[in-house]
């Protein structure tokens, strides 16, 4: 066995601030590539839409680029294209983030055009129904119209809880989307969008006084809002496995996917982190547990991944979430017997320990992952972001590495002993399609 | 708010002069180009090695670039994946009609480790029983659900309306194919084609050029050996003719797919013809997408990109389209061809788009894996790095006249082949409203 490798750390500055009207900023520069990434995230996401609006969230998402309070529809497209950009957003159980990255010369455009729609975006009938047809053909790009669309994102949170929140579809019903009404969006929008409830970063190449001067001229004058009060969503553990079952038409291999409930990730971060690494112990690559036993071995699977949150954003998500292991399947492949062989292969974990440089090789290579993802600006700024607003921690980022280096293996041990079969939930995808 | 003010757009704050970081490069005497860039941003390696695999047997070659990794004389399958990802390390290789392709990356410390286990592959790859025969089986598995997926049925239908009987036309191996492919046949595929002579590793990230060409040197200098001529012949133009239909029966959506003829990236007209596929609908803000999807609804997305292969490049458009409005897309789109093919593009619109093509560029190359990508691709061409220094002028430099003289060569919808994907009962008489229309199998 090689010798350990040192687990390196990256060592980007962060500097924080709050503007005068509660908007919380910040920055992270770099200046070794002439780019700079933007994000701005709002402490709103799937959990906090209404019952009978599911998949308002999202649709909301769509609606902030519809033009603004200074910007027609269309603009705000053509405005970071122009400067040689690309942008996006994306809905998260816990949050909504809207980002650019582009050629450093135009982070003040990007600033002007976050906080003009901070301010207000234009909220018309005309550009609610057109944005509904589009998230219709986004459902059925997604879900609909391919095989495992929703699997297991949208497909085991209503087995595994209780409450609207936490179980309803974040994708919405077309009926309730095509319901949602303008007052719908102004009310959203009102509650939610204040900007005090809401995180900008910045990271990449610019001068730190410049930028500074930057947001203040452009989000200083945005109105002073509170952020509304944040509710709990926690709901009790389950007390008795949970099965269920449903047919994809157009699948042609059955598929299976089991969840159990985790720590709460920001309160007791130093006992969810154990779970973090063991979802990787067990998936990461051909020498890792389960691949090695279900996919090489017993070949009761063809794929198999883990990891933990619905949307696999585990340091951006809030209590209560869930570690997910998801496998597909040969023809003819038997999901009790893929789940069976993962509670054997968890008792022997719990019950014989780690092998010499397992957990050694998992960190590494965890590490190796979070580096990548952060030499992308936006790989910082979007991280960052969040963690100031869940954590007030944005640093974390840089930490993570040597958090994750010094989990230790009785940490390991002791998370796979809480996977128990009762304790589970799972959903199994019956093929439709002949193969 | 009891005011409003009227803000205006800030200036673009105009790009530095295009800064290319530090790159060697060095053919070693088993004929292995290695090229090897610094960006030190964050303490990892990142590892590409493109093999050329021009007219390799498909369904052999398919299944070598899935079993390549799964064991040599002395290592397990186990044995190599724990020993790569003790240094941080991943390798996985992919294959092309032109290339295989090994990539990965690992902390920047494990790269000696990385290149070691990589040529013990490359020297001693066994393709043992066992793990062959697991490979073929999940390798089967994941072509019957790639049969069940509308994008790949589009691209498969495509490729072949594309490139009749060019190599390039089918580039995934049927089931049965792959399911009578012995080990035998990978270990003869892999000593006649996974070569040294004519491939390229390409290495960027926190290390120091010449350094990581001596350690590739010292460690794969043991692999040696060349390939026989791989040379694919010359693309064929598109045949012109009906569009075909292919049925998916119970689809909700239609898979639209329209390929157009399209030029090297090295041609002098190349950077107009780029310009005119944005406008058109190579991005966010073109033409195509604030029509189908901002103004109309009809689409989720739609993208338009120049696809380069080694034996020739062509333009291909790309929508998923609610089935209920698959005549009125196509129509769109039909429109928007003619649109951007007989009248120039605007000015702020043309340069909306160039300052969008050079500022891609831009953010290509500000990551270890973008730079890694983009040498490697390159490569591929016989390009280096240095090729975007050009390839930058000549994007500043297009006029309109040559953006619209561009599209109205290589754009125009007397030009296109078109294949739609989809409930064909329920989008057939839409179709046959526009346009010719003949029945296909997927």
């Amino acid at each position: 066995m090689a010798p350990r490798i040192k687990i390196p750390a990256t060592k980007y500055p962060v500097e924080r601030f709050t503007l005068g009207n509660g908007l919380r900023v910040v920055l992270s520069p770099d200046r070794s590539a002439p780019v700079v990434g933007v994000a701005v995230v709002y402490d709103v996401g799937i959990r906090s839409e209404p019952e009978g609006r599911t998949g308002f969230a999202h649709l909301f998402e769509h609606l902030m680029f519809q033009g603004s309070e200074n910007l027609e529809k269309l603009a705000h497209f053509r405005h970071v294209q122009g400067a040689g950009g690309s942008f996006n957003g994306s809905t998260h159980l816990d949050y909504t983030d809207y980002f650019e990255v582009l050629p450093s010369g135009g982070l003040e455009r990007a600033l002007f055009l976050e906080a003009d729609r901070m301010r207000g975006p234009r909220l018309t009938e005309e550009n609610l129904r057109n944005q509904v047809d589009v998230v219709k053909e986004e459902i059925r790009v997604n879900v609909l119209n391919r095989p495992y669309g929703g699997f297991p994102w949208l497909k085991l949170p209503p087995v595994m809880f209780e409450t609207f929140p936490n179980a309803h579809d974040g994708y919405g019903s077309f009926e309730d989307l095509e319901s949602a009404t303008v007052e719908d969006a102004r009310g959203f929008f009102d509650r939610y969008y204040a900007c005090g409830n809401a995180v900008l970063s910045v990271a990449g190449d610019f001068d730190v006084a410049e930028a500074t001067a930057m947001i203040e001229r452009h989000f200083g004058d945005v109105p002073a809002r509170p952020a509304p009060r944040l509710p709990d969503f926690f709901e009790p553990d389950l007390t008795a496995e949970r099965r269920e079952s449903y047919v994809d038409r157009i699948a042609p291999l059955p598929a299976v996917a089991g969840g159990w409930r985790v720590p709460d990730p920001i309160a007791t971060f130093d006992d969810y982190l154990p779970f973090v690494v063991l979802a990787e112990v067990l998936t990461d690559g051909d020498a890792s547990r389960l691949v090695e036993r279900l996919v090489q071995r017993d070949r009761t699977a063809t794929t198999l991944g883990g990891y933990i949150g619905f949307m696999g954003d585990e340091y951006q998500v809030r209590n209560p979430t869930a570690l997910l292991l998801q496998a597909h399947l040969p023809p003819g492949g038997d999901a009790d017997k893929v789940l069976r062989t993962i509670d054997e292969e968890l008792d022997r974990l719990a019950a014989d320990g780690l092998k010499p440089g397992e957990l050694d090789r998992t960190q590494a290579r965890m590490a190796t992952r979070l580096l990548n993802g952060t030499d992308d600006v936006l790989g910082r700024a979007l991280p960052m972001a969040v963690l100031e607003l869940q954590r007030g921690r944005p640093e974390l980022l840089n930490d993570l590495p040597k958090l994750i280096s010094e989990v230790r293996a009785e940490q390991i041990v002791a998370a796979a002993a809480t996977l128990r079969p009762e304790r589970r939930a799972s959903v199994e995808v019956i093929p439709g399609a002949s193969a | 708010m009891t005011k409003t003010v009227t803000k205006t757009l800030p200036d673009l704050v105009p790009d530095a002069e295009l800064n290319l970081p530090l790159e060697r490069e060095r053919t070693l005497p088993n004929g292995l180009t290695v090229i090897a860039i610094r960006r030190s941003a964050v303490p990892l390696v990142e590892v590409r090695l493109r093999i050329p695999f021009g007219r390799a047997p498909l369904a052999p070659a398919t299944l070598l670039s899935q079993a390549l990794l799964t064991g040599t004389g002395a290592m397990s399958s186990i044995d190599i994946a724990a020993e790569l990802q003790a240094v941080g390390g991943s390798l996985a290789a992919g294959l092309d009609p032109d290339r295989l392709l090994i990539s990965g990356n690992a902390l920047a410390d494990g790269l000696d480790r990385t290149l070691e286990l990589l040529a013990g592959v490359l020297t001693g790859a066994a393709y043992p029983e066992t793990e062959v025969a697991t490979e073929r089986e999940r390798l089967v598995d994941h072509i019957q659900v790639a049969l069940s997926q509308p994008g790949h049925l589009a691209r498969v239908a495509l490729l072949r309306r594309m490139y009749g009987a060019h190599p390039y036309a089918v580039q995934t191996p049927g089931p049965e194919e792959v399911r009578a492919v012995e080990p035998a046949a990978l270990r003869e595929l892999h000593a006649d084609r996974v070569r040294p002579d004519g491939a390229v590793l390409v290495l960027v990230g926190d290390i120091d050029p010449e350094q990581a060409i001596d350690t590739a040197d010292k460690i794969l200098g043991g692999w040696t050996g060349s390939a026989p001529d791989g040379t694919i012949p010359a693309t064929p133009a598109l045949e012109t003719g009906p569009l075909l239909l292919v049925d998916r029966p119970g689809s909700v959506q239609s898979s639209l797919r329209i390929a157009l003829p399209a030029l090297t990236r090295t041609d002098p007209d190349y950077a107009a013809l780029y310009l005119a596929n944005l406008v058109f609908g190579g991005y966010f803000s073109s033409r195509w997408t604030e029509n189908i999807r901002e103004d109309k609804g009809y689409t989720y997305g739609s993208y338009s990109s120049i696809e380069h292969y080694v034996a020739g490049s062509a333009l291909v458009a790309s929508a998923e389209v609610a089935t209920e409005v698959t005549g009125p897309s196509l129509l769109e789109t039909q429109y928007e061809l003619g649109r951007i093919a007989s009248l120039a593009p605007g000015e702020e619109e043309l340069e909306q788009a160039r300052r969008y093509a050079l500022g891609a560029l831009r953010l290509g190359m500000s990551t270890q894996a973008g730079l890694a990508g983009l040498a490697s691709t390159y490569a591929g061409f016989g390009l280096r790095l240095n090729h975007l220094r050009d390839y930058s002028a000549a994007l500043s430099a297009a006029t309109r006249e040559e953006v619209a003289a561009a599209a109205a060569k290589y754009l125009a919808p007397s030009r296109a082949v078109a294949v739609v994907l989809g409930d064909a009962e329920r989008i057939e008489a839409q179709l046959a409203a526009l346009t010719a229309v003949e029945r296909g199998a997927a």
